[in-house]
C-alpha cells in the first residue's frame, strides 16, 4: 500500500474534528478526575466511619478493573437500570472517574508530604478544619501535585482512544471509520497517531518544566 | 502603620499590652510574684501519658501561677515537651485532669477514648505555642502568617489585624520583613515571626518548646532577646522547655527539673542552679553546663 497524498488531505479535516472531540473529552475528564480525586483523598484522610472505607473500596475497585470494562458497563449495562447518557457524556464521566482513583493517590502523597508541624501550627492557632485544609495544607500539597496532574492529563488524552469502543466519535473512532468506509487504513491511522503525538509531546515537555517550577519548598 | 526602619525589639509590654483592647486593664499590671495564693492558671492533676509500655509522664501534679515564667529543664525523653504538647492539645493524656485558667482542658479516665470537645477548643484559644522548628506557613508572607488566625479565629477585621501584625513585627525587630516568606528569612527571623504569630492570638499562656534548639549559634541571641523582653514586660504566663540554662536562670521565676516522667525538683532559679537539692539535678546540671 502506497501513501496517497490527496486522500490524506481530503480526510484531514475529519480527523481534526475527531481530535477536537478527544481534546474536549480529555479536558472534561481531567476536570472530573481532579475534583473527584481530591474529594476522595480528603475523605480517606478524614477517616470518617463508613464513608471513608466506602471511598477506599471505590478507589480499589476502579483501579483494579480495566477502563474498557468500566466504559462498557456504563454504556451498555447501566441503561438497563434507567441510567443512560449519550456516548460523549458517558465517556467523559467514565474516564474521569477512572482517573480520579489514580489522582486520589497523587493527592494523598501530596497531603502526606506536608510536614506534621504545619498541622500542629494550625492547631496551636485554633484554625478551624476547613481553614486548615483550604489555606494551609492543600496549597502546599497541590504544589507537588501539579506536575503529576499534568502527566495524568497526557495519559488520559491517549487513553481516551479506548472510548471509541462505546461509539464516542473521537480521533481514533474517526480514523477507524474513515479506514472502514474507504478500505484505506494507512493514511487515517498514521495521521491519527501523528496528531496524538503532536499534542502529547509538547504537552509532556511543558509538564517537565512544571515539575522543575513546582519542586517542593521544604 | 508601615515603619521605615527595622526597630530593635523593645517594649514588648507596650505592643502586646496596648493592643489588647478587649482585655481588662488589670491584666496589664506587672507580672505577679511566683508564689502568691492566687488560683493557678495551669493545673495538672495526676496526668499520665503512656506510649505503649513507655511511661512518658507518671501521675504528674504541676501548677503554674498566673503570670509566672517557668522553665522546664531535664534530659531528653524526660517528658518535658509532652507537658507542652498536652497543653496545646497536640497530645492526649492517657489519664488525668488539666485545667487552664479555670476551664477544663482535659478530663481523661484511664482507657477512655477522648474526643475533641467544644470545651477543649474554647480553652485551647487561651494558649499559644512557639515550636522548635518554627512551623511557619512557608507559602505565606510573615504578615499573612500573623493575621491568618486573628481574622479567621478571633473574627478581627482585616485592617485591624494587619495593623496589629505590623506592630508585633516591629516589636520583634522585623518591621521591614512583613512581606517576606519564610524561605527568604533566616531561622532566627522565622522564629521571631513565629513568636509574633503566637502573640497575635493574645494567649494567656505562651508555651516555648526549645525555641532556639534548631538555630545556628549566632542566631540564638536575637530570639532570646525577644523572649526576655516578653518575660520582663508582659504579664503573660510563660512556660518554656529549654536547654539554655543561663537564659532560664535569668528570666524564670521558677525552674522545674524533670526526669523520667516526673518533676524531680522545683524552685527559684538561684536555688536550682546554685544549690540543687536533688542528686539527679546536680548530675544533669554538671553534664549540661560543662560543654
Amino acid at each position: 500500500m502506497i501513501w496517497d497524498n490527496s486522500f490524506a488531505i481530503s480526510v484531514f479535516p475529519l480527523l481534526l474534528q475527531g481530535l477536537w472531540v478527544t481534546i474536549e473529552i480529555t479536558l472534561l475528564g481531567t476536570l472530573i478526575a481532579a475534583v473527584l480525586g481530591l474529594v476522595f483523598a480528603v475523605l480517606r484522610r478524614l477517616a470518617i466511619p463508613v464513608l471513608s472505607p466506602v471511598v477506599s473500596f471505590v478507589v480499589v475497585f476502579v483501579r483494579g478493573t480495566p477502563l474498557l470494562v468500566q466504559a462498557y458497563c456504563a454504556f451498555f449495562v447501566l441503561p438497563a437500570y434507567g441510567i443512560s447518557f449519550d456516548a460523549f457524556t458517558t465517556g467523559a464521566v467514565v474516564i474521569g472517574i477512572n482517573y480520579s482513583a489514580y489522582m486520589a493517590e497523587v493527592y494523598r502523597s501530596g497531603i502526606q508530604g506536608v510536614p506534621v508541624g504545619q498541622w500542629e501550627a494550625a492547631t496551636a492557632l485554633s484554625l478551624p478544619g476547613v481553614r486548615t485544609w483550604g489555606r494551609i495544607v492543600l496549597p502546599q500539597a497541590l504544589r507537588t501535585v501539579v506536575p503529576m496532574l499534568g502527566n495524568y492529563l497526557i495519559q488520559m488524552f491517549k487513553d481516551s482512544a479506548v472510548l471509541s469502543a462505546i461509539t464516542v466519535v473521537e480521533l481514533m473512532a474517526t480514523a477507524q471509520a474513515i479506514g472502514t468506509s474507504n478500505f484505506r487504513y494507512l493514511e487515517p491511522l498514521t495521521m491519527a497517531a501523528g496528531l496524538f503525538l503532536a499534542i502529547s509531546y509538547p504537552a509532556s515537555r511543558l509538564v517537565n518544566r512544571l515539575e522543575r517550577r513546582y519542586a517542593p519548598q521544604h | 502603620m508601615r515603619p521605615s526602619t527595622e526597630s530593635t525589639p523593645l517594649s514588648a509590654g507596650a505592643v502586646v499590652g496596648s493592643s489588647l483592647a478587649t482585655e481588662p486593664a488589670t491584666e496589664l499590671a506587672a507580672a505577679p510574684a511566683a508564689s502568691s495564693g492566687a488560683d493557678p492558671i495551669i493545673r495538672f492533676q495526676n496526668v499520665s501519658k503512656n506510649w505503649g509500655s513507655n511511661h512518658v509522664l507518671k501521675a504528674l501534679n504541676f501548677d503554674v501561677a498566673p503570670g509566672e515564667k517557668v522553665s522546664i529543664i531535664g534530659p531528653s525523653g524526660s517528658g518535658k515537651t509532652t507537658i507542652l504538647r498536652i497543653l496545646m492539645t497536640l497530645e492526649t493524656p492517657s489519664e488525668g485532669l488539666v485545667r487552664v485558667d479555670g476551664d477544663m482542658l482535659w478530663d481523661v479516665k484511664p482507657g477512655e477514648k477522648v474526643k475533641e470537645t467544644r470545651q477543649l477548643r474554647q480553652t485551647r484559644r487561651k494558649i499559644g505555642m512557639v515550636f522548635q522548628q518554627f512551623n511557619l506557613f512557608p507559602h505565606m508572607t510573615a504578615l499573612e502568617n500573623i493575621i491568618e488566625a486573628p481574622i479567621h479565629v478571633l473574627g478581627m477585621d482585616k485592617a485591624q489585624a494587619r495593623e496589629r501584625a505590623a506592630d508585633l513585627l516591629n516589636m520583634v525587630g522585623l518591621g521591614k520583613h512583613m512581606n517576606h516568606t519564610p524561605p527568604q528569612m533566616s531561622g532566627g527571623q522565622q522564629q521571631r515571626v513565629a513568636i509574633a504569630r503566637a502573640l497575635a492570638m493574645r494567649p494567656k499562656v505562651l508555651l516555648f518548646d526549645e525555641p532556639t534548639s534548631a538555630l545556628d549559634p549566632e542566631l540564638i541571641g536575637e530570639v532570646l532577646n525577644v523572649i526576655r523582653n516578653l518575660a520582663h514586660t508582659t504579664d503573660m504566663t510563660m512556660l518554656m522547655v529549654t536547654h539554655e540554662m543561663r537564659f532560664a536562670e535569668e528570666i524564670s521565676d521558677r525552674v522545674v527539673m524533670f526526669d523520667n516522667g516526673a518533676a524531680v525538683e522545683s524552685g527559684p532559679p538561684a536555688q536550682i542552679f546554685k544549690d540543687p537539692q536533688q542528686e539527679r539535678t546536680r548530675t544533669f546540671l554538671r553534664a549540661v553546663l560543662q560543654h
